[in-house]
């Protein structure tokens, strides 16, 4: 399902824009303006992060964020429950991006039950090989979520096909090796890069980290379907505040 | 063992994409050191000559005479070079660092004892060093922090979460996930993903395997309880392999903190307190919240101040094999200072957990029972924690006279 949305906007634009929020960061009803915000300037797709008190593969802004929405009484029912509210009251698709042991505590097929009934349409689970997933995947397949999976430089090529077996929706690559926020130089060499990932999988491709301006956008137009947006957008929301989300997302492309 | 790393339902490794080709040649790497007999010999004479092993046992006569009940025997870890049994792990790991053709070292801290392991063996084995340690553990570990710094490591106090060994983890991740061409993660403990609670447990068996034979060697009995403290659980995992398949009670001691009732503690095993989840890369008892998220622990003794605990101890907790039991600060502070009084010896806060449980369970056995206590490292590095414990005024007014000097 998440695979023919994405497939039916790509037949109207050449390159989608996925962005990041964590959910309760700075607050819930701030959370809700910039999912607004981000919807009115034409995301086309958006993750909802539910904070984690340990996010390994996160960098300093978002981990920030995430501690912040803890510290500011985020729970995961809130969470569950903002994705409901903005999944009715917006015609985009809504994945979830948390932890693994999130949806462990929850109790995993509880979980996919909970996002399946909230109107939310896959997750991505940073911390949980596919060799770890039996449970998820089982949950996520008998709610009709996408399992969406991550590529990165250093995943072989066969692995990527065997990631390509589980993974529905979108595959996620990852730019470069380190955590979110840090700058990209988006290079030649990265064409070997997304050329192995092509050839693995036919699932459309959405690429993050690092990705922050125009330029940048610019650079992937054609080569996957999607760019996602992660830490710039926070920081925009951190440095000039809400006011300014609308416009920066209708200048990248 | 499963070949993911799985003890019973404990263990895994929950690592993201970007370290799994990371994970395959570190396992491809320990696979094939344990396989190969020239590397444990390799690993045996550097512990000799640079580290004093075998580390000798001591009989503690009048701690034996003072309780008035087991004979009391003492692993002395504290007397490897830098003081604890971390550098076992760490010097065998440098090992591995050389196999693999790395340049680079990083590995996270509590008590700073694993630190200034690493931080020695990057200087011997010429490596560039980072250390990560919480900031919290910064200021409660100077003396290690001095020393670190002094041996050429770089430590970043982490400033986040609840600014102590987890984040201290974490933040060595991140590292990792980006300079991994050129890095080694030597994680200090036996935690975190599949190989590490394997690999960590192996290289610290050189203490179980010892302290069998020289119990056999010296009282021609095996001990009938060994005592370790479980911070991650690596000296304990390495005492308590020598007795894995004998008829000898194995006893882990938890931090107490201010007591388990208090809930300011750091017992995963020893508690009702803890549940089972999946964090730091690995499954088993956190002490968390319904959530997930990670709670706060508290412990006086930093190296035992985590939220998690070995998977393999998780499962043998599970089948019963090793006990758990806890040790408040007080008593910790109190167990230091008996025995420090008592045989001359200074054990760290950490190691004193051990005392503790055994020093509780020695008047009620025969003098026949042998006890076996693992002291995992010496004191001196928690000077100024033992002596705000003890309220020392001379060591107070030596603080504030120094700290005249750098005012004049
Ligand atoms: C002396 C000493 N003992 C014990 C520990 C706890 O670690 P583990 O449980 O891995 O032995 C530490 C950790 O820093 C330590 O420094």
């Amino acid at each position: 399902m998440l695979e023919e949305t994405i497939r039916a906007k790509m037949s109207q634009k050449d390159i989608l824009l996925m962005t990041h929020i964590v959910i309760g960061y700075p607050s819930f009803d701030d959370s809700l303006r910039v999912v607004e915000s981000m919807v009115e300037a034409g995301v086309d797709l958006m993750e909802l992060q539910i904070p984690f008190s340990e996010p390994i593969a996160d960098g300093p802004v978002i981990l920030h964020a995430n501690q912040q929405a803890l510290a500011a009484g985020s729970t995961v029912e809130r969470c569950m429950e903002f994705g409901e509210q903005v999944s009715k009251r917006f015609d985009i698709p809504f994945l979830v991006m948390t932890y693994y042991n999130i949806l462990f505590k929850y109790g995993v097929g509880r979980f996919a039950e909970r996002l399946s009934a909230a109107g939310l349409q896959g997750a991505i689970v940073p911390d949980l090989p596919p060799e770890e997933a039996e449970t998820y995947l089982a949950a996520m397949k008998a709610n009709s979520l996408a399992p969406i999976f991550i590529y990165s430089p250093n995943t072989r090529s066969e692995r990527m096909k065997l990631i390509d077996e589980v993974a529905e929706g979108l595959i996620y690559c990852v730019a470069r090796k380190g955590v979110t926020g840090a700058d990209t130089s988006f290079s030649a060499e990265f064409g070997d890069y997304l050329s192995r990932c092509r050839a693995a999988t036919k699932l459309p491709l959405a690429l993050g980290f690092g990705v922050k301006n125009a330029e940048d956008v610019e650079f992937l137009r054609g080569q996957v379907e999607i760019a996602v947006i992660g830490t710039q957008s926070i920081r925009v929301l951190e440095d000039e505040g809400i006011g300014a989300i609308k416009g920066f997302i209708e200048g990248l492309r | 063992m499963n070949d993911r790393g799985y003890y019973g339902q404990f263990g895994g490794a929950y690592i993201p994409e970007i370290l799994v080709a990371t994970f395959d040649e570190l396992t491809l790497a320990y696979e094939s050191a344990k396989a190969d007999p020239t590397f444990w010999q390799e690993f045996e004479e550097l512990m000799r000559t640079y580290s004093c092993r075998p580390t000798p046992i001591t009989f503690a006569e009048n701690l034996t005479r003072h309780f008035g009940g087991a004979q009391i025997y003492i692993k002395r870890e504290d007397l490897n070079h830098t003081g604890a049994h971390k550098v076992n792990n760490v010097m065998g790991q440098g090992l591995l660092i050389k196999r693999m053709g790395k340049s680079r070292v990083i590995a996270e801290t509590g008590a700073g004892q694993h630190g200034v392991a690493t931080a020695t063996m990057a200087a011997k084995f010429g490596l560039e060093c980072t250390i990560y340690m919480g900031e919290v553990d910064v200021a409660r570990q100077r003396p290690n922090v001095f020393w670190m710094e002094r041996l050429g490591a770089d430590v970043v106090p982490v400033t986040h979460g609840s600014r102590t060994l987890k984040d201290a983890i974490n933040e060595a991740f991140r590292d990792w996930v980006t300079n991994m061409d050129t890095t080694h993660y030597a994680l200090g403990t036996v935690c975190g993903p599949h190989p590490f609670p394997a690999m960590v447990s192996w290289l610290q068996s050189i203490i179980g395997k010892e302290a069998r034979a020289q119990m056999l060697e010296r009282t021609n009995r095996l001990p009938h309880r060994v005592y370790a403290c479980v911070g991650g659980g690596s000296n304990a995992m390495g005492i308590f392999s020598g007795f894995f398949e004998d008829e000898v009670e194995l006893i882990g001691v938890e931090a107490g903190g201010r007591g388990i009732d208090s809930g300011a503690h750091a017992a995963r095993l020893a508690s009702k307190d803890a549940s089972l989840g999946v964090a730091q890369g690995y499954k088993t008892f956190f002490l968390q919240d319904d959530d997930g998220q990670m709670r706060h622990t508290h412990s006086v003794a930093a190296g035992l101040d985590y939220v998690g605990v070995s998977p393999i101890l998780s499962h043998l907790h599970e089948q019963g094999r090793v006990r758990f039991e806890s040790a408040t600060d007080r008593e910790v502070v109190d167990a230091l200072a008996l025995t420090v009084r008592k045989e001359g010896l200074i054990p760290a806060l950490e190691s004193s957990h051990a005392f503790v449980q055994a020093f509780k369970e020695a008047p009620e056995l025969s003098s026949d029972d042998i006890l076996l206590i693992n002291q995992s490292g010496r004191g001196d590095k928690d000077i100024f924690t033992v002596a705000d414990a003890f309220g020392d005024p001379k060591w107070e007014q030596f603080i504030r006279d120094k700290a005249e000097q750098y005012n004049a």
